[in-house]
């Protein structure tokens, strides 16, 4: 039922997002905040039979995703959210979006009251490069994942893994799964251990739901 | 119950004027204001043919002066039809994959009951006695019309503006029949604004002498100034700022310089006057009054406590809304109501908002992205509902 991607399979998608598509079970009904051009919402539709749906802020990537069939309204984490009734999806997904949310905090809570469960990915900014370049040089860090220079990334509310597990406790939400990602979106050997992986992970995932 | 598909000639050429149904007979129609039709015409246009099962049939509901005439000569004017760039072979609307159906609304002037035609109860014209009908009046009496063609369940409803309206309406009137519904450039509700358009409008007809009361056609009489100058409001209300500054800026209209006169100076005014005078050889200035007053009415959320997600509850329907940048009679706000109220119920919903400079009129229009979006839509709709590609 619950098949694994694999990569030859879609060659084109981000291999956090065949991660991600992996954790959601068969013919579920699927949110993804912050779809983009809709590559997680065509895997899940096409290969698992999923009654995905899409909210995305740029109005080329809405544009995009309905030309290719798939459900997708322009809107806003922040403020679309609320518009949900509860438990209206088995799945929400927000996949390296949290940091550009004005308010993450609140985004998490609307994601898992309105979904069963919610599914979270955020570059980790304690990762041990960004803590490198930001020690030897003195000036904002860049990586593959956080490109862009300060002045112009919409990426205004960074965390680390740990920062999010404690957000986790803060709203009493159980986390069913917690995955630590390497520079390439896969899974890495520590996933296990927390400590390892909020220094060694470029970014976590996280499965949630309320308690 | 009769259907004929009538070939007559106009101007010489041959023109397909559709068909034509009596219905009412075994079951009367009933309107919003209380009036029951017993026998009462519905005059509609197919394109495309219907598959064994039924299940590729799509509505096209027209707009306020539209008429069931979509890809096909106007038996009037004998002007191609009027959303002849999109439904045809090959097409978004494609005829080799659906069957397209549009019918005239009840009230219009193109075939259908309404106040042009003869009371079948006195042999005289209806006039201003045609009950007034309301948008969902309209939409009652297409789904007899589907009724009659045996046609259980639309695989789409799709219309513009007036038709959007109705398409809302299909989706909450009648939730089981439709699969897939696409609202462009419309609202749930029609604005203070909007209404205020239309009442100046009709004060336009009803000031006109030859509108006699609303007995011209007894009197033979027609209010060409009144329903003109009705036309000419409305059809700046279509347009925008920015395109009527690209199509006509201060031009002036043959001539070199300003004339000191009240004569059509400027190109825009030459232009508006043209629309105004087409206008009132193919369209009945009581049918105007009827419809844009059926629009007025329209207000989707007034019967659920001014909460329009309640009017969708749980719908199974899939919605792709549509709007324009820079349509002010339908701005992409009142599009963004629907979305939320159909969020409110988790209901299937794409919307896409399409930047043009053409204003209301944007989907009568070629802008390329609307294209693509509806094609998209549909295709994928197709896939879940398991049309064939």
């Amino acid at each position: 039922m619950n098949a694994p991607i694999t990569l030859s399979r879609v060659p084109d998608t981000r291999v956090d997002l065949l991660l991600i598509a992996d954790m959601i079970p068969s013919r579920s009904r699927v949110l993804d905040v912050g779809c983009g051009e809709g590559d997680l919402l065509h895997v899940l539709s096409t290969q698992k039979d999923v009654d995905a749906r899409g909210i995305e802020i740029s109005q080329a990537g809405v544009n995009a995703c309905v030309t290719n069939g798939l459900s997708v309204i322009q809107g806003d984490a922040d403020i679309d959210l609320v518009d949900y009734p509860d438990q209206a999806f088995d799945y929400v997904v927000l996949s390296l979006t949290l940091q550009a949310t004005r308010n993450p905090r609140k985004v998490v809570e609307e994601m898992v009251r309105i979904g069963r469960h919610a599914i979270v990915s955020f570059p980790n900014f304690a990762f041990w490069k960004i803590r490198l370049q930001l020690l030897t040089e003195g000036r904002m860090p860049e990586t593959e994942l956080l490109d862009e220079p300060w002045w112009e990334t919409p990426n205004i509310h960074l965390c680390t893994i740990r920062d999010f597990e404690e957000l986790c406790r803060d709203l009493n939400l159980v986390v069913e799964r917690r995955v630590y990602l390497n520079r390439g979106g896969k899974a890495t050997w520590f996933s296990k251990i927390e400590s390892l992986g909020n220094l060694f992970a470029q970014q976590g995932l996280f499965l949630l739901r309320r308690a | 119950m009769t259907s004929q598909p009538v070939v007559t000639s106009a101007g010489g050429q041959p023109v397909d004027q559709g068909f034509s149904v009596e219905l009412g007979h075994d079951r009367p129609l009933r309107l919003d204001c209380g009036v029951e039709l017993h026998r009462f015409t519905m005059a509609y246009q197919t394109y495309g043919a219907l598959n064994a099962d039924k299940s590729n049939a799509i509505l096209i509901c027209h707009a306020l002066t539209g008429d069931q005439y979509v890809a096909s000569a106007h038996p009037v004017t004998g002007k191609p039809g009027w959303w002849e760039r999109i439904v045809g072979p090959g097409k978004p609307l494609d005829t080799g994959r659906y069957f397209l159906i549009c019918v005239n609304v009840i009230g219009g002037c193109m075939g259908s009951s309404g106040p042009k035609e003869i009371n079948p109860d006195t042999g005289k014209p209806w006039g201003l006695t045609f009950p007034v009908i309301t948008i969902a009046d309209m939409v009652r009496a297409q789904a007899r019309v589907l009724d009659y063609l045996g046609i259980e369940q639309l695989f789409a409803v799709i219309g513009g503006s007036m038709g959007g309206m109705q398409v809302l309406q299909w989706a909450h009137a009648y939730p089981e029949r439709v699969f897939a519904a696409v609202p462009i450039a419309a609202a749930a509700r029609h604005s203070a604004q909007n209404i205020a358009f239309h009442e100046v409008g009709r004060q336009a007809i009803m000031a006109d002498p030859n509108w006699a009361g609303g007995n011209y056609l007894e009197k033979g009489t027609v209010p060409r100034a009144g329903l003109a100058v009705a036309r000419m409001a409305a059809h700046i209300t279509y347009l925008s700022e920015p395109a009527l500054r690209r199509k006509f800026g201060r031009k002036l209209q043959d001539r070199n310089r300003v004339t000191y006169g009240f004569d059509a100076d400027f190109q825009v005014e030459s232009y508006l006057r043209h629309q105004g005078i087409t206008f009132v050889e193919r369209f009945d200035a009581n049918s105007y009054l009827y419809i844009t007053r059926a629009m007025d009415y329209f207000d989707l959320a007034a019967e659920h406590d001014d909460t329009l997600s309640l009017a969708f509850e749980k719908t199974p329907v899939r919605f792709c809304v549509i709007s324009f940048t820079s349509d002010w009679l339908f701005p992409t706000w009142e599009s963004r109501d629907v979305v939320r109220a159909l969020n409110a119920e988790a209901a299937n919903v794409s919307f896409v908002e399409i930047e043009s400079d053409k204003g209301h009129d944007a989907f009568l229009l070629d802008e390329p992205e609307f294209d693509r979006t509806l094609t998209g839509f549909l295709n994928g709709a197709a896939r879940r509902r398991g049309l064939p590609a």
